[in-house]
């Protein structure tokens, strides 16, 4: 390259580049604010759920309503949240058995099994971890962590392959039969950007559900946390989840 | 002054790139591409954009704040209507669009209220067997307010397990007032004022002490000082089914 052809690239280059500067920052504005709504800022929320372990009746009312809101197909092994029941008995042994795959509750009363020590309901859902190893292992970067917290799936750029549901370590995902991607509790994002609460939260009988904004400060949520023994599933894995147990059994994984 | 050719022409080639790089910018590539996260931003956009089913207490109070005062003031207060009346955001938006369902079947409240070990103490249950089988809940109980319309005054219209099963022991023919003393408020708010378990061993005593005179309970008749220690009766023996397991 000689002084004349270095001279020319050097004058071109500076106006060129002075121009693309200019204009990024304002033309990503616009797209952002066009695309969502004015009043709703994601990054001033951290949004959360808290379960009293303690209130959870097993009525399934959360199932039914998450399946009607979110269109999670019928059958029953497709839940995006769903509700276990725990046995601990005498000997130590512990049995968890799904209830929310039942078609109807049962006609009578089920016989107390007197070797049976403590029992209760555990109702599940995604934990909507702060460090979600389904977001990690995505091929395609279909799934994402939204800025307000909440890992959704982006069900144009999803292949089905899967991989997340092996990755999530409380099989909190499912591939849906009719979309062939990938789905799971989006903790209704359609609502809460608007500024209701989820289906489950809105329907629990027991107010065994508690949603809210973890950057909060007077948060319904921020006070379940300061005032129950929180645990969490699955510590040791280090996600952080964001669905926080209150009075767990040391027997809950 | 004329300008040199070099410079002219210089000119019009730097036009054109900004021309080019313009429109490259604006009318080639999408907006998507400038956005901090180009594809979740529209995914986002496409999840915020999914319809309501639910639309929340606070849509159903606006025109039924007959039926939500009645339901705050009662035991299905933290209910939500949506509970029992099914997704109903198409009502809220076109009343004459879909009308909420109506549950009245007895499996229904069931559902919640039927008898189920894993459920937590104190929630209440009832056995579907013992309690009006075949008759709906909805014809004594308003589900918006579902205190019965009557409070029960026997006590086995709640303990009716303890009542059945104290039926088939030897202590059937005592009361439940011989042993426990019941608050009249403990009708109305059980867990305000509960009754009292006999708190010394001469509540028993009374009957199977040694040296008792009573007829049915001379079968059983232990020397209190040397019998049992420090403990209350019933800290050992079941008193609603004495002659089951210790």
């Amino acid at each position: 390259m000689n002084k004349r052809e270095f001279l020319k690239d050097a004058i071109l280059f500076f106006p060129a580049a002075a121009t693309l500067q200019a204009l990024a920052p304002t033309a990503e504005g616009k797209a952002e604010s066009a695309k969502t709504p004015p009043d709703y800022d994601a990054t001033r929320h951290w949004y959360g759920m808290g379960i009293d372990v303690d209130k959870c009746i097993g009525c399934n009312r959360c199932v039914e309503a998450c399946k009607a809101e979110n269109d999670v197909p019928d059958e029953p092994f497709f839940f995006r949240t769903w509700i276990e029941r725990y046995q601990i008995r005498q000997n130590g042994e512990t049995t968890v058995e799904c209830i929310s795959t039942r078609a109807a509750p049962p006609e009578q009363a089920e016989p107390e099994d007197p070797t049976v020590v403590r029992t209760f309901f555990v109702p599940k859902l995604c934990n909507q971890c702060a460090h979600p190893p389904c977001v990690q292992v995505c091929p395609v970067g279909a799934t994402f962590q939204t800025q307000d917290g909440v890992v959704l799936v982006d069900a144009e750029r999803c292949i089905g392959c899967r991989y997340c549901i092996q990755a999530c370590p409380y099989g909190a995902r499912y591939l849906n039969p009719k979309t062939r991607t990938a789905d799971k509790c989006t903790f209704c994002y359609h609502r809460i950007t608007e500024g209701l609460l989820p289906a489950c939260v809105e329907v629990c009988p027991t107010e065994a559900r508690i949603f809210g904004d973890l950057k909060g400060r007077a948060d319904r949520l921020v006070r379940f946390h300061r005032v129950n023994p929180i645990s969490v599933l699955k510590p040791d894995l280090n996600t952080e989840p964001k669905v926080l147990y209150a009075r767990l059994d040391g027997e809950v994984r | 002054m004329r300008l040199p050719e070099q410079v002219t022409r210089l000119g019009i080639v730097i036009a054109i790139i900004v021309a080019a790089v313009l429109l490259l910018r604006f009318v080639i590539l999408p907006d998507s591409l400038f956005s901090a996260r180009p594809h979740q931003a529209a995914a986002v956009e496409r999840e915020m954009a999914k319809p309501l089913r639910h639309a929340g207490v606070a849509a159903c109070r606006e025109c039924h704040e007959e039926q939500f005062e009645l339901k705050y003031g009662g035991k299905h207060r933290n209910i939500g209507c949506e509970n029992c009346h099914g997704p109903s955001a198409r009502h809220a938006a076109d009343e004459n669009a879909e009308k909420p369902r109506l549950p009245r079947e007895r499996e229904f409240c069931l559902a919640c209220h039927g008898f189920d070990a894993s459920r937590p103490n104190g929630f209440p249950q009832v056995d579907p067997q013992q309690h009006k089988p075949r008759k709906k809940c909805v014809a004594c109980h308003d589900a918006h307010d579902p205190v019965p319309p009557k409070t029960p005054q026997e006590c086995g219209g709640c303990h009716g397990r303890i009542e059945r099963t104290k039926a088939l022991s030897t202590h059937a023919l005592l009361a439940c007032s011989s042993c426990h003393t019941v608050d009249e408020r403990h009708m109305t708010e059980p867990r305000l004022a509960r009754p009292t378990k006999p708190d010394s061993r001469e509540t028993c005593g009374g009957c199977h002490a040694a040296g008792s005179t009573d007829p049915a309970a001379s079968k059983a008749v232990v020397d209190l000082a040397s019998h049992g220690g420090t403990y209350v009766c019933w800290e050992c023996h079941y008193a609603h089914l004495p002659e089951g397991r210790k």
